[in-house]
C-alpha cells in the first residue's frame, strides 16, 4: 500500500489513499464543505464530471508543482495529489460559478416541486434552496416531452431530467442489458429507450433511486403520499437475488414504499431487485430494524425523532471536531 | 511570392496520383526517415522545427508526441483529426482533395515516429468525396510499398484506415473523436487521463491535425532547424488560412507566420482586398470560435504596430483588444453586415452542435441563442445585453470540452467590441428590420475605437 497523500480543503487537512477524488476526500471530512454533486455516484463507475455543480478552485496543486489550476476543476473527476490546497466554500468564485451552474440546470426544469413525487428527497430542490436565485431570468418557453412509461413499474418524466447519465450507468453495470440510453444531442438530448421499449430486468428499479430529481418515479408509489409524511425505518428479508436490504416508508401501518438505503449523500448503500423494491409490501414480509437515520437538514426529519450522529473521522480527530464544532453541539444538546 | 512548403504543387495536373506526385519529390520523407532516421530522431526533428498544431489550439507538436506514453507491449496509436467543422474554416478539405498523398506521407513518417502500427484518419460525415480520394491514394501508396507489412524493407509495419465520422461537429474534439473512432457517442471524456495515456481503445494516442501532420513532411525534408527559419518568434512555418467573406478573392492560402494582416487582406497576391469597393467591418480571425474584433483592431494592435498573421500577434492583448489564430478561418465582415445577425448566427450552430453532456454547455448555449435571436428579430431587452454577458460568463471555463469556451468566446467578444450596434438593435427595433448598424467608428484609428468601449 502506498503511502497517503495530504490534501487541505478549506484549510482542513486530511490525509487520504492516493487516487481518491477530491470529492471523496471532503466527503471524508463532512460538513459544510462537501461539494454538491447531482451526477456523481460513488457506485457507480465512470459517472460524474457533467452537471458541474460540484466545480472547486485547486488553488495548489501539489507540493512538488505548486502552481494553481488555470481552470475550476469538477471535485468529483480530479484526484488528489499530495499537498493539494482546495477551495470549496472558501471561494468567491466557485459559490458564483456554482449558482451558475445551478440556475442554467433550472432553465429548463419544469419546477413543478408542489407536485413532484421526488419533492423532499431531490438533489435539485435542495441545490436550490441553497444557491439558486429567487427568481428565473430565462424568459422563453420551457423544453417540454411527453411522460413515457417504461415498463409497467417505472415512469419516465423527461421534463424534469437534468442528464446526470446516472440511470444509464446504472443499467450498463448492475443489469445485464441495458435497453434506455440518452438520443439526441444538446438540449434536445432525452433519455429514452429505443422504440419504446419497456426496460424489464430484475434490478430496473434501481434507476429510480439513482435518479437525482423525479424524472424517473415508481408508479407504485406515484401521488401515493408526500415522503415527508412518511416514516422510514430500516428493514430487510431474505432475498434470493439481491441482499435484501431497504428502507420501508410508512404511512400508518400501510408500507407505501421500498426503497434501498441511503447513505447522507442519497447514494444507494445496495442496489436491490425489483421483488423486493415493488412486490413485497408487506410488514409481514420484513424485518423490521430500526428508525432510519435522517439528516436534520432534512424535510423528511421534521417529524421524526433521531439525533444526527457526526461522521467516526470527526468524533477521532481533534481538528476536525473544531471545524465541526457547531453540529457537535447540537448532537449534544439532543 | 512567399515560400510555399504544402502547397507548392497544388496546380500540377495530377498532383492527386501517386505517380505525379512522386515525379514532384513526393514519398521522400518517407525514405529518409525510415532508412536513414530512428523514431526519436524524427520527434527530435519536429521539436527543432517548433510546429504547432494546426487544428486550433496551438500546442507545439513536437512536444505532444514526447509526452506520448510507451509502455512495452501496448499498442499506440496516431489518429489523425479531419474532422473539420468548424465555421469558417476549409483548409483540411482542400489539401485532402487535392494534395491527398501529402496527408498519407505525413501519416506515414509520423506514425513511424510515434511506434504506431494501426493509424486512422477520421474524416468528417459530409466529406464523402474526400474519404473516397483518401482511400484511392491509400490503395495506391499500399500497391507502392509505402503501406503495409516490411515498408521500404525498413522492417516497419503500418495499416493506415479512413473512418468516415457522423458529421457532429463535437467530433473534432480529440476524446470525443476517439469515442466516435471506437463506435460510442461521440461524447467528450472527461480529461485527465489524456490520449497520450489512455487513449483509442484504452492506448495511448496521439491525435493530430491534418495540416500538422502534412506539415511533418517538409520538416523531414529539410530538416527541424530550416523549417523554424521561416516565420515568425515561435510561430514557425507556414500556414494554411481560410479566408472567406466580403473578399475580393476568397479561397486557401498558404502564408508564412508574420505576414501582417493588413497585408493578407489587401494584397494582390492574397485576398485582393474587400469585395465592390467596400470597407472592412470586422473580422474572425481564426474560425467562428474566436472572438471577433473590429477592423481598427485587426489591422493593428492596441498599441498601433501591425497586427500580424501569428500566434503571438494574433492573441496579443488577450481577450480585451487580442483574438487567437485557431484554426486559421479568416471571416471578413464589409460595412453592411450585421454583428448581432452574425453572433447569433454563430451562437445556432454552437446551440445545435452541443453534445448535451454537461449542463454548462447545454443549457447556456440555448439560452445565448434565443436572447440573440430576439435582440436580431427586434424584440430584445436593454438587459439582455448584461444577461447574455453573464451567461457567457457562466459557461466560459465551466465545462468539460472547449466547446462551451467556443460558445461563449464570439457572444462575449462581440458584445465587447459592437456593443452599441447591440443596443442599437435594441433601441430601434423596426429600423434594425430595414438597415444595418453600418460600420459606425469600428474602422477609425485606434485611439478612438477603444474611447468608445470604455
Amino acid at each position: 500500500m502506498s503511502e497517503k497523500v495530504k490534501v487541505t480543503i478549506d484549510g482542513i487537512t486530511v490525509e487520504v489513499e492516493p487516487g481518491t477524488t477530491i470529492l471523496n476526500a471532503a466527503r471524508q471530512i463532512g460538513g459544510d464543505i462537501v461539494p454538491p454533486a447531482m451526477c456523481y455516484y460513488s457506485k457507480l463507475e465512470g459517472s460524474g464530471g457533467k452537471c458541474r455543480t460540484c466545480i472547486v478552485k485547486v488553488s495548489k496543486g501539489s507540493e512538488k508543482d505548486p502552481r494553481p489550476m488555470p481552470k475550476l476543476v469538477a471535485s468529483c473527476r480530479t484526484t488528489v495529489m499530495d499537498g493539494m490546497e482546495v477551495m470549496n466554500i472558501t471561494s468567491p468564485e466557485v459559490l458564483e460559478a456554482r449558482s451558475g451552474v445551478v440556475e442554467i440546470l433550472l432553465i429548463n426544469h419544469p419546477l413543478d416541486c408542489p407536485v413532484c413525487d421526488q419533492a423532499g428527497e431531490c438533489d435539485l430542490q435542495n441545490l436550490g434552496y441553497e444557491h439558486g436565485l429567487q427568481k428565473t431570468r430565462y424568459e422563453f418557453e420551457r423544453r417540454t416531452f411527453e411522460r413515457i412509461d417504461i415498463g409497467d413499474k417505472i415512469q419516465l418524466h423527461m421534463n424534469r431530467c437534468i442528464l446526470c447519465y446516472r440511470c444509464v450507468f446504472t443499467a450498463d453495470q448492475i443489469t445485464n442489458k441495458r435497453v434506455h440510453g440518452i438520443l439526441n444531442r444538446g438540449d434536445h438530448s432525452e433519455i429514452s429507450t429505443y422504440i419504446q421499449t419497456a426496460v424489464d430486468n430484475d434490478f430496473s428499479g434501481n434507476v429510480i433511486d439513482v435518479c437525482p430529481v423525479g424524472a424517473l418515479t415508481d408508479k407504485t408509489f406515484r401521488f401515493k403520499n408526500r415522503v415527508w409524511f412518511t416514516k422510514p425505518v430500516d428493514a430487510h428479508r431474505d432475498c434470493p437475488t439481491c441482499k435484501g436490504q431497504v428502507t420501508l416508508w410508512y404511512k400508518g401501518a400501510d408500507v407505501l414504499r421500498v426503497t434501498a438505503r441511503k447513505d447522507i449523500y442519497g447514494e444507494v448503500e445496495d442496489f436491490i431487485c425489483n421483488t423486493c423494491r415493488f412486490d413485497k409490501k408487506k410488514t409481514a414480509d420484513w424485518v423490521i430494524e430500526q428508525p432510519t437515520h435522517i439528516s436534520d437538514t432534512s424535510v423528511i426529519a421534521s417529524n421524526h425523532y433521531e439525533t444526527m450522529k457526526p461522521l467516526p473521522v470527526i468524533q477521532t480527530d481533534l481538528r476536525l471536531q473544531q471545524a465541526n464544532k457547531v453540529e457537535l453541539e447540537k448532537t449534544a444538546k439532543f | 511570392m512567399a515560400r510555399k512548403l504544402l502547397l507548392e504543387h497544388i496546380n500540377v495536373p495530377g498532383i492527386n496520383t501517386l505517380d505525379v506526385y512522386r515525379q514532384k519529390g513526393g514519398y521522400r520523407s518517407v525514405e529518409k526517415a525510415l532508412k536513414t532516421l530512428s523514431p526519436d530522431d524524427v520527434v527530435e526533428e519536429v521539436k527543432k522545427s517548433g510546429l504547432r498544431g494546426r487544428g486550433g489550439a496551438g500546442f507545439p507538436t513536437g512536444m505532444k508526441w514526447s509526452f506520448l506514453a510507451k509502455p512495452e507491449g501496448v499498442e499506440r496509436y496516431l489518429v489523425c483529426n479531419a474532422d473539420e467543422s468548424e465555421p469558417g474554416t476549409f483548409k483540411d478539405r482542400y489539401l485532402m482533395t487535392y494534395i491527398p498523398h501529402a496527408l498519407i506521407e505525413g501519416m506515414i513518417v509520423s506514425s513511424y515516429a510515434l511506434g504506431a502500427k494501426t493509424s486512422y484518419i477520421y474524416v468528417r460525415g459530409e466529406m464523402m468525396p474526400q474519404i473516397r480520394i483518401l482511400e484511392k491514394a491509400i490503395a495506391e501508396a499500399k500497391s507502392a510499398g509505402f503501406l503495409g507489412k516490411n515498408i521500404l524493407g525498413s522492417g516497419y509495419d503500418l495499416e493506415l484506415y479512413v473512418q468516415p465520422g457522423g458529421g457532429a461537429y463535437i467530433c473534432g474534439e480529440e476524446t470525443a473523436l476517439l469515442e466516435s473512432l471506437e463506435g460510442k457517442r461521440g461524447n467528450p471524456r472527461i480529461k485527465p487521463p489524456f490520449p497520450a495515456i489512455a487513449g483509442l481503445y484504452g492506448c495511448p494516442t496521439v491525435v493530430n491535425n491534418v495540416e500538422s501532420i502534412a506539415a511533418v513532411v517538409p520538416i523531414i525534408n529539410d530538416g527541424g532547424e530550416e523549417y523554424a527559419k521561416v516565420g515568425i518568434g515561435r510561430s514557425t512555418g507556414t500556414k494554411l488560412i481560410s479566408a472567406s467573406g466580403n473578399l475580393v478573392r476568397p479561397g486557401v492560402y498558404e502564408i508564412e507566420l508574420g505576414l501582417p494582416v493588413e497585408e493578407f487582406i489587401y494584397s494582390d497576391e492574397y485576398c485582393g482586398g474587400i469585395a465592390n469597393g467596400k470597407r472592412l467591418k470586422a473580422t474572425v480571425a481564426g474560425g467562428s470560435s474566436v472572438p471577433v474584433l473590429p477592423a481598427n483592431l485587426t489591422l493593428k494592435l492596441a498599441n498601433g504596430d501591425p497586427r500580424l498573421m501569428s500566434y503571438e500577434s494574433l492573441s496579443e492583448g488577450g481577450f480585451a483588444t487580442g483574438t487567437m489564430m485557431g484554426s486559421g478561418g479568416f471571416i471578413a465582415f464589409d460595412e453592411d453586415q450585421c454583428i448581432v445577425r452574425n453572433t447569433w448566427n454563430f451562437s445556432r450552430f454552437y446551440h445545435h452542435e452541443s453534445c448535451g453532456q454537461c449542463s454548462p454547455c447545454r443549457e447556456g448555449t440555448g439560452w445565448m441563442e434565443k436572447v440573440l435571436h430576439r435582440i436580431e428579430h427586434g424584440h430584445g431587452k436593454m438587459s439582455d445585453i448584461d444577461l447574455l454577458v453573464d451567461v457567457s460568463k457562466k459557461i466560459e471555463g465551466n465545462t468539460i470540452c472547449p466547446l462551451g469556451d467556443a460558445a461563449a468566446w464570439p457572444v462575449a467578444s462581440a458584445i465587447r467590441h459592437f456593443r452599441d450596434e447591440f443596443e442599437w438593435h435594441v433601441r430601434e427595433p423596426q429600423k434594425s428590420q430595414q438597415t444595418n448598424y453600418g460600420i459606425a467608428r469600428y474602422a477609425e484609428p485606434i485611439a478612438s475605437g477603444l474611447k468608445q468601449e470604455n
